[in-house]
C-alpha cells in the first residue's frame, strides 16, 4: 500500500475479520484470568491518556502497522468498510493526534472512558483477540455530561518487546445519532 | 449532546424563540440576514410545507442502497419518514411510512428486504409499490364487524411520492409536478452532478448519522461561503487543497437555489501561498506536516477542472466530491434549531481494492469526525447558539457587496444572497 510499508491483516482479512472473525474459541482459564488482568490494565492507561486529553500520546498504544476504525454498529452488521475515523499504519494515528491537539477548531469539553466487560477471545503465541465494552462521555461548557457513545472495542493485541500493543483496534458504537461531532479519538 | 439535552438556555425558553416576530425581512435587503429564519416556529412550518412538500426535488436515496427487488430503506423528505423501496420489476417507489389505518410508522429497520410491509399494530399489508394488499378480518367474523362493503383497498393505498432517478440517485417529491431534474437543477449544476455521477455504477461504503444542533438552511449557507473555507479548515489551507488564489468558482444555479462551491488543486501539493495571504489565513500552519501524506493524494478519475466540488441541492442534498472522497450528505429538517444529517458514502463498482483504501483513508477529511467536517459542524452549531441566545436580531452579508449568483472569488457571499432572494420568493418573505 500507499507509503507506510506492508499492513497487516491484508485487506481481504481485514474486511472478513470486521467484527466477524472475533469469535470465542477455547483458551485455557488460567490463561484467560492472566491475559484478561493484562488487558485490563492496558485499557486503564490507553483510556487515561485520552481522558486527559493528551492526544499526543495516543499513538504510542500501537503497533507501526496497526488499523484503526471508529464505525457504526450498522456499518459493521452490514460488512460497509466505512470509518468515522479509518486509518492504516500508525502514521496516519500520528497526523490525527497531531491535527486535534493543534489546529482543529472545536469547543473545549471533557472525555471520560469506562471500559467493562473484558472477553478474551482468542490466544495465540503471535496475537490475543478481545473484545470490551466501552462508555464514553462528554461534557461540554454549557451541557450536562451526557453519553456520547456505547460501544465495543474489537482488538488485535501483539507483545512488542514484552509489552501490549494494539495491532488493530475497532470502535463500533451503538450509539446511531452522533451528537453533533466526535473530535478525539475513542 | 443532543440539543434537546442543552441546561442552559434549552431549545424554546429564549425570548427570540418564543415572541413570534415580525416577519418582515429588513429594509436593507439580503445583505441583512434576520435571525428569526433560523428560530421561529411559524418559518419552519411554513418551509416544511412550501419547500421540504413543495415543488422540490428531495433526496431520498442512492440505488446502490437498495440493490435487489424487495430492498427497502427508511428515508425521510423534509421531516417526513417515507419509506424508499424496490418492487419485483426493479422499479422504485416511495411512501409515506404511516399506515392508512391509525398511522403507525410501520417500517422500523433503517434497510432491509422484504416481499410485502406488514403494519405490526394490526398487520395490514402493502405491496412494495405502496398498495394496500390485506385487511385482517375484512369481511368480520361470522357475519358480524369487518370493514364496510363499500370499502376498496385500491382507494386506500400509502400516500405515494413522485419519484424520479438519476445515474443512481433517487429523489421524491409530494408535489406531482415538478419540472424534470436537468431544468430543476440547470445545465451548470446539472454538469458538476454528472461529473461525480459519472455513469459507472456506484457502490455502498457506509453511513454517518450526526444531529447538528443549527437550522438547517445554515449547512447550505456553509457551503455557498468558500470564505469560510480558507479560513477555518487549516488542512485545506495548509495543504493547498483550497486556498484563497486557487482556481476556485462558486457558482449559483440561475434561480439562485443550488450551487456548486469548486476548487483545482494545484498539482504542487506544497502550495505556495504568499506572505500576504498567510498573514490573513489564521489557519495557516507553515510546521504542519504529514506523518503519512498518501491519504491526501489525488487519483484523477473524474472529467473536470475541480479537485473538489461541493454541490448543493436544493433543499436536502449536499454531494460531496472532495478529491476521491465521495458521498452525500442527505440534510433531515429537525425543527428550527436543529438537523439531522445522514452521509452516505460511497466508491464505484470496479474500485481496486487499493482505490477503495484510498477512498476510506481519505474519508478522514468528512463526516462527524473528519478533519473539515468536525469543524463546520462545531461552527454551525456556534451560530444556531448565537442568533438563539443573543437579543441582537440580525447577521450581515455584505462581502462582495450586494452581488447575487455566481462568484469567482471566495471573497463574496453572493451564492447565499441568491439563496435567500430565491427563498423569500417561495416563502413570500
Amino acid at each position: 500500500m500507499q507509503g507506510h510499508g506492508e499492513v497487516s491483516p491484508g485487506f481481504e482479512e481485514f474486511t472478513q475479520t470486521m467484527i466477524a472473525g472475533f469469535e470465542h474459541s477455547a483458551v485455557e482459564a488460567a490463561a484467560v484470568r492472566e491475559l484478561r488482568a493484562e488487558i485490563e490494565e492496558f485499557h486503564y492507561e490507553y483510556c487515561a491518556v485520552l481522558d486527559r486529553a493528551d492526544v499526543e500520546r495516543w499513538p504510542e498504544f500501537f503497533t507501526e502497522d496497526a488499523v484503526y476504525r471508529i464505525t457504526a454498529r450498522e456499518n459493521a452488521d452490514a460488512g460497509l468498510l466505512v470509518g468515522l475515523v479509518y486509518a492504516e499504519g500508525r502514521a496516519m494515528l500520528r497526523d490525527r493526534a497531531f491535527a486535534i491537539a493543534r489546529t482543529q477548531m472545536f469547543a473545549p469539553r471533557y472525555m471520560l472512558h469506562l471500559v467493562s466487560n473484558v472477553r478474551v477471545l482468542s490466544a495465540t503465541e503471535a496475537e490475543t483477540r478481545a473484545v470490551s465494552n466501552y462508555i464514553l462521555l462528554q461534557t461540554l461548557v454549557d451541557g450536562p455530561t451526557t453519553i456520547h457513545q456505547a460501544g465495543r472495542y474489537y482488538d488485535r493485541f501483539r507483545r512488542v518487546d514484552g509489552r501490549l500493543l494494539l495491532a488493530e483496534r475497532q470502535c463500533v458504537y451503538d450509539t446511531v445519532i452522533i451528537a453533533n461531532d466526535l473530535v478525539y479519538p475513542v | 449532546m443532543y440539543s434537546a439535552q442543552t441546561v442552559i438556555h434549552q431549545p424554546g425558553t429564549m425570548p427570540k424563540e418564543t415572541a413570534e416576530p415580525e416577519l418582515k425581512w429588513p429594509a436593507e435587503g439580503l445583505t441583512v440576514i434576520p435571525d428569526w429564519i433560523y428560530t421561529s416556529e411559524e418559518i419552519y412550518r411554513r418551509e416544511v410545507e412550501r419547500i421540504f412538500h413543495g415543488r422540490t426535488w428531495n433526496f431520498v436515496a442512492l440505488e446502490c442502497e437498495i440493490p435487489n427487488p424487495g430492498d427497502y430503506k427508511r428515508s425521510f423528505v423534509g421531516p417526513t419518514p417515507v419509506v424508499v423501496s424496490r418492487d419485483t420489476d426493479g422499479s422504485i417507489h416511495v411512501f409515506e411510512n404511516r399506515c392508512v389505518h391509525r398511522g403507525a410508522e410501520f417500517c422500523r429497520a433503517q434497510r432491509g428486504n422484504a416481499t410485502e410491509f406488514v403494519c405490526p399494530y394490526h398487520q395490514w399489508s402493502y405491496d412494495l409499490k405502496g398498495n394496500l394488499q390485506g385487511i385482517p378480518f375484512k369481511r368480520g367474523v361470522k357475519k358480524e364487524g369487518g370493514m364496510p362493503p363499500d370499502f376498496r383497498n385500491e382507494d386506500h393505498g400509502l400516500r405515494k411520492l413522485t419519484v424520479i432517478t438519476h445515474r443512481g440517485v433517487v429523489f421524491a417529491s409530494f408535489a406531482t409536478d415538478v419540472e424534470p431534474l436537468a431544468e430543476y437543477l440547470g445545465p451548470e449544476v446539472m454538469e458538476d452532478f454528472e461529473a461525480t455521477f459519472d455513469g459507472r455504477k456506484l457502490k455502498l461504503l457506509g453511513y454517518y448519522r450526526n444531529e447538528l444542533p443549527g437550522n438547517w438552511k445554515l449547512y447550505h449557507e456553509n457551503l455557498k461561503d468558500p470564505y469560510h473555507a480558507t479560513l477555518l479548515h487549516s488542512y485545506l489551507v495548509s495543504f493547498g487543497l483550497m486556498v484563497a488564489g486557487n482556481k476556485s468558482i462558486m457558482l449559483a444555479d440561475s434561480t439562485g437555489r443550488h450551487g456548486t462551491m469548486g476548487s483545482a488543486k494545484p498539482d504542487d501539493v506544497s502550495a505556495s501561498v504568499d506572505d500576504a495571504a498567510k498573514k490573513e489565513m489564521r489557519a495557516f500552519r507553515d510546521d504542519m506536516t504529514l506523518a503519512d501524506p498518501s491519504f491526501l493524494n489525488f487519483v484523477r478519475e473524474f472529467k473536470s477542472p475541480w479537485s473538489v466540488t461541493m454541490q448543493t441541492i436544493w433543499p436536502n442534498l449536499i454531494v460531496q466530491r472532495e478529491m476521491n472522497t465521495l458521498g452525500i450528505r442527505h440534510i433531515v429538517p429537525n425543527g428550527p434549531h436543529s438537523m439531522i444529517m445522514i452521509w452516505v458514502m460511497f466508491g464505484f463498482e470496479g474500485d481496486t481494492e487499493e482505490m477503495t483504501r484510498h477512498r476510506l483513508k481519505q474519508g478522514n477529511l468528512m463526516g462527524p469526525s473528519g478533519f473539515l467536517g468536525l469543524e463546520d459542524n462545531e461552527a454551525i452549531k456556534f451560530v444556531q447558539e448565537g442568533v438563539r441566545r443573543s437579543p441582537t436580531d440580525h447577521g450581515i452579508l455584505k462581502l462582495g457587496g450586494d452581488s447575487e449568483g455566481t462568484s469567482t472569488t471566495l471573497i463574496s457571499e453572493s451564492a447565499i444572497r441568491a439563496m435567500y432572494r430565491h427563498y423569500r420568493e417561495v416563502m413570500e418573505l
